[in-house]
């Protein structure tokens, strides 16, 4: 499928010149149409921030809920429909600030869908302050002293979790980012893309140069089943790896635990009410 | 001193000359820059407090009421989403009988989102227990704050300032920021009588049996009651300091006015305007400014109400299924008396739908020929 398919045409992109979030954009577009993915069958999900508005150019299913809350609307998006692909999109701020209990919670209930997190370690939208991700001593107009906390390890968390799925990316390398993005995608349940990039207007700390000098792509030989060495790899600090980090086979889908799923794969919206059924079962109650 | 400030910095300013002890809040398009500014005084040492940046709104209240639990004074300052994600935490401050104060933008309500001023936020906490001022310029919005402390303090309740998103929040005006030696006049340190102590150890918060609740709720609407004659005084001692007059209600052209245009925040000030413009056509007309919203200042309403031939109360608001909220709880007011206009009720402006002058002159034009309401809503400049 032609990437263009998830073209809006002419509108006004509201980001930046220069924005990491181009890229992703760009990147995301590039991973769907190579797979193949119909917009009719994508939903997005975000909530807010400079990186929650990348679903609102795309050509898709979008639902844009409130700040921190997209994973719990995705997660039943999916539970009611397992033929759709969906994605939950946003920034560090929203989904690792306002919706971290989401965050933990999702890789707990491991629902069958993908978390991209635009990770530029700053608020973009409310104009420069220090997210989670920030690092320590990273000054700003709301921590002119600097940074004083320690910053949240996204990666790490979800590891100690076990979740199903954890990836770390980084937005100008189309090529490795498109392939994770892709494995993520196609993962079977819950799947984490932490997606480093560039804020090219309020955070001149963690500019491109540093990206470049401060990451490296774990190699060939590694094992992503091994959860010790994910950790391990999750705690490295002073150069991040990107790539794969962790695959859990062990963890079961949400949707493949479900009741309503056991003996039909039917989405919930195609099938008819059986009221004969539901009258045994309140009568059966009212004894 | 008098210096340029937009309203978002008069909230900062507020809570600087106040001496905020501690400040916690989360960034949110139109807030941010109150809380920059306050973080920049911290962080110089020109304000001593301590900053506490938080992951929530919902966090940045729980973080105020422990500290002013302690005895010290905290501010925060949030808006829409915000102030809603706070709400578990607004009930909490006004139970706990902290005297939190803060900085509402008023901002509409998503989806659809949107950044522009309405008045549904701070509306939909009208029943949590804190006292709500609604400003019409950025010198009131700074002043506004430090009789908030005031009043706030001397009952054991918390208060929300309130400023339209833009039309205030953004927009710079000149204001008197008031000297620290005059503030600290008026507004003595903050003394707790039951807080947090070692020394004295309470337990706060916990479970309350049917024998014993009840009592604590009529004591916060007492209190309530109580802060109508305070927000009077605190009122009457900031003039004699310095020099500006603020009460319950503001009134203008009043005293020959026939008709009377009811309204709150910056719409008031169009009203104003639009006043000016209707008596010089001859038009008997005047504006009655709901500054005070909670406690309601309900018998001065009365006061002026009762001997005027029409009341037209413009709502930047809406209480769906019901009609606009000033004009719901001024009909409340006027209920019971003998001698009392036809109320008019007119919804406008939602979602930052610009209201000028001559929008509040063509609903009063309209207004005046009609009799009597014959629907609780009027709207104006809806498109359909």
């Amino acid at each position: 499928m032609d990437a263009k398919t998830y073209d809006m045409g002419k509108i006004d992109i509201a980001w930046c010149p220069g924005c990491g979030n181009f890229s992703i954009l760009k990147i995301l577009k590039d991973a769907l149409s190579e797979l193949d993915i119909a917009p009719s069958e994508l939903v997005m999900v975000c909530g807010i921030g400079q990186g929650a508005k990348a679903p609102h150019y795309f050509k898709a299913n979008v639902f844009n809920g409130l700040h921190g809350r997209s994973l719990p609307p995705a997660t039943a998006i999916k539970a009611v429909n397992q033929s759709l692909v969906v994605i939950a999109e946003g920034g560090d701020g929203d989904m690792y600030g306002e919706g971290g209990n989401h965050f933990l919670h999702a890789i707990r209930r491991n629902p069958d869908i993908t978390h991209i997190v635009h990770n530029n370690m700053i608020y973009g939208l409310t104009k420069g302050q220090a997210s989670p991700t920030s690092l320590e001593g990273f000054k700003t107009p709301v921590q002119p002293g600097g940074v004083i906390l320690e910053p949240f390890n996204p990666l790490a968390v979800a590891i100690s979790l076990g979740a199903s799925f954890v990836s770390r990316a980084y937005s100008d390398d189309f090529e490795e980012t498109k392939e994770i993005i892709k494995k993520a995608i196609k993962h079977k349940g819950y799947a984490l893309v932490d997606l480093l990039h560039p804020c090219v207007t309020y955070n001149k700390l963690n500019d491109r140069k540093w990206f470049k000098e401060n990451t490296y792509y774990l190699d060939d030989n590694y094992d992503p089943t091994d959860r010790n060495e994910a950790f391990k790899k999750a705690m490295e600090d002073e150069k991040l790896p990107l790539g794969v980090f962790y695959i859990n086979k062990e963890k079961k889908p949400f949707e493949e635990q479900l009741p309503a799923y056991k003996k039909n794969k039917k989405p919930l919206y195609e099938r008819e009410v059986d009221f004969e059924k539901m009258k045994v079962l309140i009568e059966s109650k009212k004894s | 001193m008098r210096k340029v400030l937009m309203g978002n910095h008069a909230l900062s300013y507020g809570a600087k000359v106040s001496r905020a002890q501690v400040i916690s809040a989360y960034p949110i398009t139109p807030q941010t820059e109150v809380v920059e500014l306050l973080s920049k005084m911290c962080a110089s040492g020109e304000l001593k407090a301590k900053f506490i940046k938080v992951e929530s709104e919902h966090s940045a209240m729980a973080a105020l009421i422990g500290a002013s639990s302690v005895g010290v004074r905290t501010f925060t300052a949030t808006s829409a989403q915000g102030l809603a994600h706070m709400h578990e935490m607004l009930h909490w401050a006004a139970g706990a009988r902290t005297p939190v104060v803060m900085g509402n933008i008023n901002r509409a309500f998503a989806p659809p989102w949107s950044v522009w001023t309405e008045q549904n936020d701070s509306l939909s906490q009208r029943d949590t227990g804190w006292m709500q001022i609604y400003a019409q310029n950025n010198q009131e919005v700074l002043d506004s704050v430090i009789q908030a402390y005031k009043v706030a303090e001397s009952l054991d309740l918390p208060a929300m300032v309130i400023l339209a998103a833009f039309v205030l929040s953004h927009t710079s005006e000149t204001v008197e920021i008031p000297g620290q030696e005059k503030v600290d006049e008026f507004l003595p340190p903050y003394e707790r009588k039951y807080k947090i102590d070692p020394d004295e150890p309470h337990a706060f918060g916990g479970l309350t049996d049917p024998d014993n609740y009840f009592e604590l709720r009529y004591k916060i609407q007492k209190a309530m009651e109580e802060a109508l004659e305070k927000w009077e005084e605190a009122g009457e001692e900031f003039e004699s300091i310095f020099g500006r007059k603020y009460g319950l209600l503001e009134t203008y052209k009043v005293s020959d006015a026939k008709s009377l245009i009811v309204s709150s925040s910056t719409i008031a000030s169009t009203a104003r305007n639009a006043v000016d413009r209707l008596r010089e056509k001859g038009e008997k007309v005047g504006l009655l400014r709901i500054r005070v919203f909670r406690p309601f200042p309900a018998e001065k309403i009365r006061g002026i109400l009762s001997s005027v031939g029409k009341a037209i109360v413009i709502d930047r608001n809406i209480g769906f299924g019901a009609s606009g909220i000033f004009y719901q709880e001024i009909k409340a007011a006027m209920y019971n008396e003998e001698q009392k206009p036809p109320i008019f009720g007119v919804v406008t402006g939602l979602g930052g739908r610009d209201v000028s002058s001559k929008d509040i002159i063509e609903i009063y034009q309209d207004v005046i020929r009609r009799e009597e309401p014959k629907s609780d809503i009027i709207w104006k400049g809806l498109k359909l």
